[in-house]
């Protein structure tokens, strides 16, 4: 009969209606400021830059090779290199960021820059509360905001941390060992009974 | 007590009347006082609806609506008006100036003016003409004229096709909207609507005599109702707005202020037909049963206006929007053959004598063609589950 469907469908409009005063199941709004959804691990918003240590300029992992800056799709990130050289975490000395800005009004959140950096140094943030009102000054952040501990990335993605903390470690214990090797053969060498040396030396000589 | 209530707007206007000397001023200040509560009560109640509007709707669809302004919500008309007047007013480069500013304006006058005749209670009414019906039906026509000047000035694409079809569709429905009155005039014998409400003021032990509770004047209320939301664009006919398909229709150019007062002339046009349906179908400001007249008329006829006007936002919650050549298949084939039909029943009603014979007669007459007109408005629509030749 004409008419009908409209019946039915305000019968379930209505059903809605009652039942959201009803059942608090059955609304799904989340009242934000009061109320917030915990995030999901894999959750991303924009990068940071993860220091070892308590200093954040002395633990710094950014070695200033620029990858993330030439990759960046948006061309959101700005990088100058320093001039002198500071030591990494194994203690060798890198090239550190004199400055690193990202453009968080520019940024697309696509995480490329942190699956290009060879030294894990840059990661993606779960911070999403970032307005301003400043929309140049206020979102161009220098290196001193981007740097969070390692501590932080462990917190927020615990997973990814967890396996970048082995991985480096595994990294560390080899370069330590074969810094160890090294020094031993160097100092092996040195201790040696000289025969092993001098003979190149005399051709020179002569 | 119940009686110094009820006429206690007319009383308070008689008092201070009083302080005016008698002659040409006191029958400037009669029409003021009498057109003062007209421009704040509508347009409060206009604030109102927004909020239940919005409250309703996120309910139907599991939201919480707006809650964030006062409590529960409740100052968010107020921070809408503020929004609305501080926003910038644009006028489009090409728009031709002067009708682009002056639509709005016309739209809004009309609306107003077909308030005079509504009686909103017991002596309550602002102007009471013979021809009240026939004034508001005149005046409700004018607004068309602005919605085209909307349309037309902006000189947008999706303006104009809003307006068109605007035009289209507020031809198409005053027929079955007048036609559906005119029953009640020939059952009644008058236009002026103050006698229409008298007209139903008596009661029968179990209901009272409304029209609504006859069967032409049920269907005739139906189809009322139906090109009332029409006229009034109201979801589902809100084709000349369209969100989805013209973004704003004919006030797409309009901004701030001047877009406020279409949707306050929209929401106040919604009222004013409203208010023509309660007059004319259900009772007016008459109490619906004999124990219940301590209650003032104006507080039954706005009880009355709102359950209408909460019906109005639960079928804007449930039904979506027609397509052009559905709404124009209803009206023409549809509502225009029953409304005629219905005058049938009418005048059946009003020479057969009371009694069982009567109601049977009638309810024959309203309910075959409904049926048979049903039946053969789909007669060659195989509504089936729709398939896509590319996109599976």
């Amino acid at each position: 009969m004409l008419g009908e469907g409209i019946i039915k469908g305000m019968a379930e409009t209505a059903r809605n209606f009652l039942g959201s005063y009803v059942n608090d199941d059955r609304l799904t709004t989340v009242q934000y400021p009061e109320e917030r959804i915990p995030q999901i691990e894999n959750s991303r918003q924009f990068p940071f830059l993860v220091f070892d240590g308590d200093d954040w300029h002395k633990g710094m992992r950014c070695v200033a090779c620029q990858i993330c800056e030439k990759e960046c799709p948006p061309k959101c990130i700005y990088i100058e290199k320093s001039k002198d050289k500071k030591p990494d975490y194994m203690g060798k000395a890198q090239f550190y960021p004199a400055r690193f800005d990202i453009d968080v009004s520019v940024c697309m959140s696509c995480q490329i820059c942190v699956e290009v950096c060879p030294f894990d140094a840059i990661k993606m943030d779960t911070e999403y509360e970032l307005s301003t009102t400043d929309r140049f000054g206020g979102l161009l952040i220098d290196k001193q905001k981007l740097a969070r501990p390692n501590a932080h990335f462990r917190h927020i993605h615990p997973t990814d941390a967890a396996e970048v903390d082995a991985r480096l470690a595994v990294e560390k214990a080899k370069a330590e060992a074969k810094a160890k090797a090294d020094a031993e053969a160097k100092a092996k060498a040195a201790a040696a009974p000289k025969p092993a040396a001098p003979p190149p030396a005399a051709p020179v000589a002569a | 007590m119940a009686e110094s209530l009820d006429q206690i707007f007319v009383s308070l206007k008689r008092w201070l009347l009083g302080f005016v000397p008698a002659g040409d001023v006191q029958q400037l200040a009669s029409a003021i006082l009498s057109l003062l509560p007209i421009l704040i009560v509508f347009p409060t109640l206009f604030a109102i609806t927004t909020l239940l509007e919005r409250k309703g709707l996120g309910r139907i669809q599991n939201r919480y609506g707006p809650n964030r302004v006062g409590p529960f919500g409740l100052l968010q008309p107020a921070a809408d008006g503020l929004k609305a007047l501080t926003k910038e007013d644009l006028v489009p480069y090409a728009a031709d100036k002067i009708v682009h500013f002056l639509a709005p304006v016309v739209l809004v006058i009309p609306v107003f003016l077909s308030f005079a005749v509504l009686p909103v209670g017991r002596n309550m009414v602002a102007v009471d003409i013979d021809a009240g019906l026939l004034f508001f039906f005149a005046v409700g026509a004018a607004t068309e004229l602005s919605v085209f000047m909307a349309g037309w000035s902006s000189r947008n694409k999706y303006a104009l096709l809003g307006a068109m079809r605007a035009i289209a569709q507020m031809v198409s429905y005053e027929i079955p909207l007048i036609l559906s009155s005119v029953g009640v005039v020939m059952i009644v014998g008058t236009l002026s609507p103050v006698k229409i409400v008298e007209a139903q003021g008596t009661y029968n032990g179990l209901l009272p005599d409304w029209f609504v509770f006859t069967p032409w004047g049920l269907v005739g209320f139906i189809i009322f109702m139906i090109a009332a939301a029409a006229e009034s664009n109201r979801s589902p006919f809100d084709l000349p707005e369209g969100e989805s398909e013209i973004i704003a229709g004919y006030f797409i150019e309009y901004s701030g202020f001047k877009f406020a007062l279409f949707f306050l002339a929209e929401y106040l046009g919604m009222f004013a037909i409203s208010g023509l349906g309660i007059t004319l179908f259900l009772g007016g400001w008459n109490a619906p049963a004999e124990w219940l007249t301590w209650i003032p008329s104006w507080a039954w006829f706005f009880l009355k206006l709102l359950a209408i006007i909460l019906v109005f936002i639960w079928i804007r919650g449930t039904v979506p929007r027609l397509r052009m050549d559905q709404l124009m298949n209803l009206a023409w084939k549809f509502m225009i053959p029953m409304v005629l039909i219905n005058l049938v029943g009418a005048a059946v009603w009003h020479f057969m004598q009371p009694g069982l014979a009567r109601w049977f007669v009638s309810i024959v007459l309203v309910l075959g063609p409904y049926l048979w007109l049903g039946k053969t408005l789909f007669q060659h629509q195989h509504l089936a589950k729709r398939t896509y030749r590319f996109a599976d």
